[in-house]
């Protein structure tokens, strides 16, 4: 076994290091920021140049050590590289190759190409260690110039009713992915505190993304007629939304292709947009590793093992502590000001 | 049925209800008058028979799908919705139709009388030309469980924007024992026909739980009865002929013969409003024997005889064909009363008590009470209100008894479908019996959101075991639950089922050993069951 799994995550005896654990260890490989992969508390890390920067601004002072894509390096018996996953800025695959045996661990990914973060590469291996947040077959993500072109009409009906529009998204990566593809020519774009501070850290390492003002309690939305606020999930159910009275909202998220969950948001508007790979993209992604064995670890797991096992791969399912896409999730909103 | 799908989409884009009342107006001023009909019998719970089982679509769209059937199957519940599910999974349609609302019913009307293989292919070019909305609502007309947000009485009032007619008199017209094949929208909608059938019933007045004593005002000006669990019904005599409607707007006539004999008894022109109960020695037996006439549409002997019905009346809104519903409650009631005291009562008809109380103090302690009557609690009627139509605060309120509650240890979790798909919403909780944990109800309902989202992320970290979608737990938490009645059920481990059994809190303070017992839930079954 190349890699194994252990109580504190991910592990590689040759190298001995960890990927993505949960639990504090010596030296930790990190796929990308998000808070349940990029963990407190490790003694070292090692993540790529693009994914660094977030990592410090959210972890504070770790001993970070860094590396490009497609760089080999040589940690002990493995010799270890990464690879764009496509989910958010400076995500990665982590490939480990020890005695000729390659193992890869996506971390989180899509394999469509959002036009903001590095596109996703196909990595040949032995055995693929996968997500499948979204691993059924009613996944099927909206083609991303039809959503960009779905939020821009709403907004502009928005705009014609005189109401604020307030886009939810996670802080890090669906923010700025959107706000990337935003026509700043339309109107304002306005940002919650948790978001503006991500963009401050993507735009400081040379990323671009359009003109934003920063919501701070003083804002009057009055003063900003026809804007897009683009909040995080969490302040959207609090009283920060309390200074947008009259509002249409709107979410962006893989759980929108769902009515019920749309729903249970109450949001006026779902766009289905998501950085995790959808059925389809799941599916051609495990069959371009080449990989015959695959462990999926977060997600639709139970179902996707069986179906990858009756594609005739020797799949399994491994307990991790990574949570795919919730909508819930107050951990992306820790960095809030 | 582009159109219609415009409609459907801006209903679901929004949360405000006048938003939806304009949207649907918009709908009724500019869609042909087929459609429009259609819409009103789909939105006022009409529809087509069923002409394709589920299992035959689900075996369909797996096919189309290229996945296999459990895929399917297991998919389904995390969507919470087979239409959802199967529009969901299929490839994009391959081709175009322009066929209108109506046309696609008359699709679903009459399949049923083809072969399964030329069904089969009528939906598969259906699911082949249709764009994903429009392919969802086809689903949800062929299954027949088209709900989109708005009740009857919203529609009503869209109507009524569109047409100019009051919403009180297109209330009435659109009840009643009619389908788009045996009416037109001129006639049903537009015409001002006197003579109209029968059996139309007028909309029922919906009361609220009581949310404080407070608000009412004085004692004296209020009416109270028992609250029977039973089926709400409006029972109709005219033209010599008798009508039972449920409070679902659904004819129920045929399951209840005993009243047949009415008609030989009572006035034309009379009309009831009531609770249905199995009664027996002068008293109401438990809900389940009702439950048994309720799923049967024609009754053998022996049920008749086991579970005997009758209606405890509690309102007159109609008599000698006058419509009372302007009076107030205090006059219907007298008229009520007098025509009850001149009926023989071997008659299934019973009326309704009123209690005796001079202050809240006085009816709060019959409440107590009110569950050794199996009473569910109190309905308060205001003396001076007229009857009004559908759910409208103020006159009519339940002042129902406290749920029993018992502290029970959760055992299993389940994840939640549709509106809570990504959540472990549904939990099997146990009580002890010696030292082993036997399982009594399920519960979903009752947690907030932060509490379901607690609860999850804690039972990832402890499942013990899985079986299919159900996770069994380390037992840890102990919830208190609440619930409205118990009765005794062989068919369950415990020898018990609940009725609307719910999550009241999250007891972080009590460990698993200090949970109910097996013992407890037995004495309660004593006392209430
Ligand atoms: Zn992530
Ligand atoms: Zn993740």
């Amino acid at each position: 076994m190349v890699l194994s799994f252990t109580k504190s995550g991910i592990y590689c005896e040759a190298g001995d290091f960890y990927v993505d654990p949960w639990r504090p260890v010596e030296r930790a490989l990190i796929t990308h920021g998000h808070a349940d992969h990029a963990r407190p508390g490790h003694g070292a890390y090692l993540a790529t140049d693009a994914a660094a920067p977030v990592m410090r601004h959210r972890l504070g002072d770790i001993a970070l050590d860094t590396i490009h894509f497609g760089e080999a390096r040589q940690i002990g018996g493995a010799q270890v590289s990464f690879h764009p996953a496509g989910h958010v800025p400076g995500s990665a695959q982590i490939r480990v190759e020890v005695d000729g045996e390659v193992w890869v661990v996506s971390g989180d990914y899509k394999t469509t190409d959002d036009g903001f973060s590095e596109p996703f590469e196909p990595v040949k291996c032995h055995a693929f260690i996968t997500e499948c947040t979204f691993g059924l077959p009613v996944f099927s993500w909206t083609p991303q110039p039809k959503l960009v072109d779905e939020i821009h009409d709403w907004w502009a009906k928005c705009q014609a009713a005189g109401r604020p529009a307030v886009l939810g998204a996670y802080a890090l990566g669906k923010a700025q992915r959107i706000l990337s593809h935003l026509n700043p020519d339309q109107g304002p774009i306005l940002t919650h505190g948790a978001i503006e501070n991500t963009n401050a850290v993507l735009r400081a390492q040379g990323l671009h993304l359009p003109d934003t003002i920063y919501v701070t309690p003083e804002t009057k939305i009055k003063d900003h007629p026809g804007a897009l606020v683009l909040a995080t999930p969490g302040g959207m159910g609090g009283p920060w939304m309390r200074r947008f009275p009259n509002a249409s909202t709107a979410f962006a998220s893989g759980w929108m292709a769902l009515r019920g969950v749309r729903r249970r948001r109450a949001a006026d508007r779902g766009f289905v947009m998501s950085d995790h790979a959808d059925w389809e993209g799941l599916n051609t992604a495990i069959k371009d590793t080449g990989a015959e064995r695959i462990f999926v670890t977060h997600g639709y797991t139970s179902q996707f093992a069986r179906w990858l096992t009756e594609q005739g791969y020797d799949a399994g399912i491994v307990e991790t502590e990574f949570e795919g896409e919730s909508l819930d999730a107050p951990s992306e909103e820790e960095a809030a000001p | 049925m582009k159109a219609f799908a415009t409609l459907f989409t801006a209903l679901d884009q929004t949360t405000k209800t006048n938003t939806k009342v304009a949207a649907l107006a918009d709908y009724f001023r500019t869609a042909p008058d087929d459609d429009k009909l259609w819409t009103i019998a789909l939105l006022s719970g009409r529809r087509p028979k069923r002409g394709v089982t589920t299992t035959l679509l689900r075996e369909w769209a797996a096919e189309m799908a290229g996945i296999p059937l459990w895929l399917f199957e297991e998919s389904y519940p995390i969507v919470g919705d087979l239409s959802e599910t199967i529009a969901l999974v299929l490839p994009p349609a391959t081709g175009t139709s322009d066929k209108t609302l109506t046309d696609w019913l008359g699709i679903v009307r009459d399949i049923g009388q083809h072969e399964i293989e030329d069904r089969k292919a009528i939906i598969l070019q259906a699911w082949s030309t249709l764009p994903p909305i429009e392919r969802f609502l086809f689903n949800k007309l062929i299954t027949g469980g088209l709900r989109i947000g708005v009740s009857q009485k919203l529609m009503t009032r869209a109507l009524a924007q569109a047409t100019d007619i009051p919403e009180t008199e297109l209330a009435h017209r659109i009840m009643g024992d009619w389908t788009p094949d045996t009416t037109t929208f001129e006639d049903l909608i537009l015409t001002d026909d006197p003579t109209a059938d029968a059996s139309k019933p007028y909309p029922f007045y919906l009361a609220y739980q009581l949310e404080g004593l407070d608000a009412l005002g004085d004692a004296s000006d209020w009416a109270a009865e028992l609250k029977w669990d039973g089926i709400r019904g409006q029972l109709i005599v005219r033209q010599g002929q008798h009508f039972l409607w449920s409070r679902g707007e659904e004819l129920i006539t045929d399951r209840f013969p005993e009243f047949a004999q009415l008609p030989d008894f009572i006035p034309d022109g009379t009309v009831f409003d009531g609770e249905v109960l199995a009664w027996q020695n002068e008293a109401p037996m438990p809900f389940n024997a009702l439950q048994k006439r309720i799923g049967r549409k024609t009754v053998p002997k022996k049920l008749l005889k086991d579970a005997p019905a009758v209606l405890r009346a509690y309102d007159l809104l109609e008599q000698g064909g006058e419509d009372l519903r302007d009076q107030p409650y205090a006059a219907r009631r007298k008229r009520l009363e007098a025509l009850l005291n001149d009926l023989p009562d071997t008659l299934p008809l019973r009326l309704s008590e009123t209690l005796d109380f001079q202050t809240w103090d006085d009816l709060g302690q019959i409440r107590e009470d009110a569950r050794n009557l199996h009473s569910e609690g109190l309905m308060l009627k205001r003396l001076a209100s007229p009857y009004l139509s559908g759910r409208k605060k103020g006159d009519w309120w339940k002042w129902k008894v406290d749920p029993l509650t018992i502290d029970a240890v959760m055992i299993y979790a389940q994840a939640g479908s549709g509106r809570r798909a990504n959540l472990f919403t549904d939990f099997t909780f146990a009580v002890w019996n010696g030292n082993e944990l036997t399982p009594f109800a399920k519960a979903y309902s009752g947690l907030t959101d932060a509490e379901f989202r607690q609860i999850t992320a804690w039972v990832k970290k402890n499942t013990i075991e899985r079986f299919g979608p159900v996770r069994s737990v380390k037992p840890t938490h102990v919830f208190e639950i609440a619930f409205e009645g118990i009765q005794a059920s062989p068919r369950h481990k415990s020898g018990v089922a609940l009725r609307f059994p719910r999550m009241l809190r999250w007891r972080h303070d009590k460990p698993i050993k200090e949970a109910n017992t097996l013992d407890d839930l037995k004495e309660m079954l004593e006392t209430y069951g």
